[in-house]
Parts: C-alpha cells; sequence; structure tokens
C-alpha cells in the first residue's frame, strides 16, 4: 500500500512531507517511464543554443559575449516547452481532481511535482550546460559561476512556471498564451542569471547576483506552490 | 455593523450600475476641462528648455501617462485581491474594466518616450532601466486581457486573472530592479533622467494637472466600461430585463 492508498485510507495521517516525497516520488516514476519525452526538452536546449552561431557568425569573441546570455535564453525556452508536463496529462485522466480531494495538502503534492519536474527537465539542462559554454569559448571560471546560477535559477523557473501551467490548464490557446503569462516573469532570473557571469567577467565574484538567485529560490519555493495550487483549484471548479 | 452594510452596498452591481452611470460624465468633465488647463500650461506658459528645446513638452504627455499606467496596475492587483478575499463579482470587473485603459498609457509612455528619446537621446529605444520595465508591464497588461479571454466561464476567467495580475504585481518591483541594475551593470545610461537641471515650477504644475487630467479620464473610461460589463454579464438579472424594457419603451 503505498502511503497515498494510506492516507486515502484514513491510516496515516497526511502530513505534508509525506505528500511531497509521494509526489516527487509518482511523478519521477511516469517521468522515467517515457524517457524519450526527456530527451526531447534536453535536446531542444542543445539544438537551441547550437543554432545562435549559425546565426550570428563564429567569431570567438563575439560568441563569448553573447554565449551566457544565449545559454539562458535557451533554458527559458526549454523550460517553458516543458511545462504542460506538470499537470497536462493529471488534468486530463483526472488524477489532479483526486490529488485535491486526498488528504494531503495540495501544495505539499505540487511541491512534489514541481520538483520531479524540475529533476528531470531543468537538472539534466543544467548538467549539460557547461558542455554548451565550452563551445562559446567561456572560461573555467564563468563556466562555475554559470553552472551556480543555473542550478540555483532553473528551480525558479518550474515554480514561476507551474503558477502559468495551472493557470491555463485546459485552455484551447494553451502553449502561446502560457508562453505570454510566463516569459515576462521570467525576466529577472534571466537578468540575475546572465549578469553573474558578465560580473565574473567584468573582475567581480558574481556572489551578488547569485545570492539574489538564492533569494528568489527561497521566496518562490514558499509562494508558488501556494499561487499554483489557488490555480489548480479554480480550474477544477 | 451598519458601517459594513454601508460598505458592501455599492459591491452589488445592481447598485453600483446607477452610481457609475452618474458618476461617469463628472469624471469625464474634468478631465476634459484639466487635459485644456495642463496643455494650455504645457504648450504656451511653460518656457522652452535651454537644453532640450521644444522637444521636452512631450514629458507633458508621457509623464502622466507612465505615472497612470503604473497606478492603474497597482489598482488592478488590489480589485484582483478584493476578488479573490471577498468573492465579489464588482471587484473583479473593475479589474477587467482597468486592463485595457492600464495598457493604453503603458503604450503611450512607450511611444511618447521613442519620440522624445530621438530627438534628446538620438535613438528611439535605449534598453534604458524604465523603458525596460515600462515594456514588461505592457507585456503583463497583455498576458493580464489574453487569459482572461482565453477562458469562457467569467467566474473562473475572474479567479484565474486575480492570480495572475497578483504574481505579476509582486514581480513588478522585482523586475524594476532588476531591470534597473543590470542596465548600470551594462554601462552606464548616456543621458540620465535624474540628471536633468531641477525643472521650473510651471512645468512641474503643468505636468500634474496633466496627470490629474490623465487619472480622470481613466476613473471615467474605467466606469464607462464598467457598466458595459455589468450589463453584460448580468444580463440574465430581473434588473438588466427591467432596465432594457425601459430603454426600448423611451424608443
Amino acid at each position: 500500500m503505498t502511503p497515498f492508498d494510506a492516507a486515502i485510507a484514513g491510516e496515516t495521517s497526511a502530513g505534508a512531507w509525506s505528500g511531497v516525497g509521494w509526489a516527487v516520488a509518482r511523478d519521477l516514476r511516469l517521468a522515467l517511464r517515457s524517457k524519450a519525452e526527456l530527451g526531447v526538452q534536453l535536446l531542444f536546449y542543445v539544438i537551441v543554443v547550437s543554432l545562435f552561431p549559425l546565426g550570428v557568425g563564429p567569431e570567438p569573441a563575439l560568441l563569448r559575449a553573447i554565449g551566457p546570455g544565449v545559454l539562458w535564453v535557451a533554458a527559458l525556452l526549454a523550460s517553458l516547452l516543458s511545462l504542460s508536463r506538470i499537470f497536462g496529462s493529471d488534468f486530463g485522466d483526472g488524477a489532479l481532481e483526486q490529488m485535491a480531494l486526498s488528504p494531503y495538502p495540495l501544495p505539499a503534492l505540487i511541491s512534489g511535482k514541481i520538483a520531479a519536474h524540475w529533476l528531470t527537465g531543468g537538472l539534466p539542462l543544467v548538467v549539460i550546460s557547461p558542455l554548451l559554454g565550452m563551445q562559446f569559448g567561456l572560461s573555467g571560471g564563468e563556466l562555475t559561476v554559470l553552472s551556480a546560477g543555473l542550478l540555483l535559477g532553473t528551480p525558479i523557473l518550474s515554480l514561476l512556471g507551474a503558477i502559468g501551467a495551472a493557470l491555463t490548464l485546459g485552455l484551447r490557446a494553451g502553449g502561446g498564451l502560457l508562453a505570454l503569462l510566463i516569459l515576462p516573469l521570467y525576466v529577472p532570473v534571466l537578468i540575475f542569471g546572465a549578469g553573474a557571469v558578465d560580473a565574473v567577467r567584468g573582475g567581480q565574484s558574481g556572489g551578488a547576483q547569485l545570492s539574489l538567485l538564492a533569494a528568489g529560490l527561497l521566496v518562490a519555493i514558499v509562494g508558488a506552490p501556494l499561487a499554483s495550487a489557488t490555480a489548480v483549484r479554480i480550474a477544477l471548479d | 455593523m451598519t458601517s459594513s452594510i454601508n460598505w458592501f452596498r455599492f459591491a452589488s452591481p445592481a447598485s453600483f450600475f446607477p452610481l457609475a452611470q452618474r458618476l461617469a460624465p463628472w469624471f469625464a468633465v474634468s478631465a476634459a476641462l484639466l487635459a485644456i488647463v495642463g496643455i494650455y500650461l504645457g504648450f504656451f506658459v511653460a518656457p522652452t528648455d535651454a537644453q532640450q528645446g521644444e522637444a521636452y513638452r512631450i514629458i507633458f504627455i508621457h509623464v502622466p501617462a507612465a505615472w497612470v499606467s503604473m497606478f492603474i496596475y497597482i489598482v488592478m492587483a488590489f480589485w484582483c485581491a478584493m476578488s479573490l478575499t471577498f468573492n465579489t463579482r464588482l471587484a473583479a470587473m473593475m479589474a477587467q474594466a482597468l486592463a485595457p485603459t492600464g495598457a493604453l498609457f503603458t503604450f503611450i509612455a512607450l511611444w511618447t518616450g521613442a519620440l522624445w528619446g530621438k530627438p534628446t537621446w538620438g535613438t528611439y529605444w535605449a534598453w534604458d532601466a524604465r523603458m525596460t520595465s515600462e515594456l514588461i508591464l505592457l507585456f503583463l497588461y497583455f498576458g493580464y486581457m489574453a487569459l482572461r479571454n482565453a477562458i469562457d466561464d467569467p467566474r473562473r476567467a475572474d479567479r484565474a486573472s486575480a492570480v495572475l495580475a497578483l504574481v505579476g504585481a509582486i514581480n513588478v518591483p522585482i523586475i524594476y530592479f532588476s531591470v534597473k541594475w543590470w542596465n548600470t551593470l551594462h554601462q552606464g545610461a548616456s543621458v540620465s533622467l535624474t540628471s536633468a537641471p531641477t525643472m521650473a515650477r510651471i512645468m512641474v504644475a503643468g505636468m500634474l494637472v496633466m496627470a490629474f487630467a490623465a487619472w480622470f479620464y481613466a476613473i471615467a473610461v474605467t466606469l464607462l466600461r464598467v457598466q458595459a460589463i455589468i450589463l453584460e454579464r448580468e444580463r440574465a438579472t430581473g434588473w438588466v430585463g427591467e432596465l432594457a424594457g425601459a430603454a426600448r419603451g423611451a424608443k
């Protein structure tokens, strides 16, 4: 018996943390069963990044200048592409409604879903980024800060994106609308993430930008699941 | 208890509708009068700027538009919070009625800013912190309206767009400061607005009068639009039916 069934049966108290753990485990298992889908997001990221040198020309100085921005914008787009995965199929087959009715707090379940989304979508992207950064001629110190920024920033993208994904559940306008809602909210993450690399290049540590990203992550971890849960309940009404 | 009853009396669309009907013309007339005074002050009384020449006079449109565009977003977020907290229909209708006017003023601010930038800075667009955050504000307005339009059920549209507006409202200061720091990190702005010579008192007066004109215009238009929204969404109710019947009888 899974903790979920047990909680429904009223045998265990439905604690928030066990709700998070259950949702992470469930969504991870589901995601790993369709590995092709996970690969698509990563490939999308790699391809978008690889298109830029073809578009702007192969001069190393130029590529080095635009590298961090390109990687970050591509990360934003890759995150956007995969957002419908968080709630889409669960909304379609009614699982989301069951979760809303379950004794677990809905924000906890949603936190777990977002965490699983980041682990399967954001984390691989962070891991492969140094390799792509090298293609743009970034130095070791810049690559370290770029990865640290992505590590702190991509969870924010998943968290903010979940709000947008929940708000647009079941709407015909779908993907384009989601981009319109979410991309403006991604702006600070982009600025601080790419700005950290620029700061290293300018002889600073980039610590200020990373601290701001970390602060943003903490705020998003607290606020985004609550907002997403509200939005999910609105969509299910 | 009596005070709370008074507070919520106009929260009902049926009792707010006549109030909006009565107030809208007053705000419209005040806006027109203030605009006449403001334009007169700005274009005939205010002296020519020593550095910027006549081109500076666009601030009499630009600055009020920018102020009102940001102020409307705050008011909209306030009504959205009211709508989510008290679950009142009218608060959501007010937010819905405010959004297009807010987007209009944001657009005017951007447009006039570009026209002012060309003779003054030598470029229409400069990725200045204020311009960039104003542009993002425009996207936020568009996102709000697009989400509303995409949802057929008005109650769901109310609540979903309210969540979006509130998330956006939390983000607006973050966006502003992030863009500001980004701008200073990349390069100093070639011309700063704040280093401009202190303005003559008459210029400030003209700008303030124009700001009130823009504000009153926004209120008048919002009250007009909210009347249309109320009629459209309450069309199944008895009082709207009576109103329609009376209008038909008058013809």
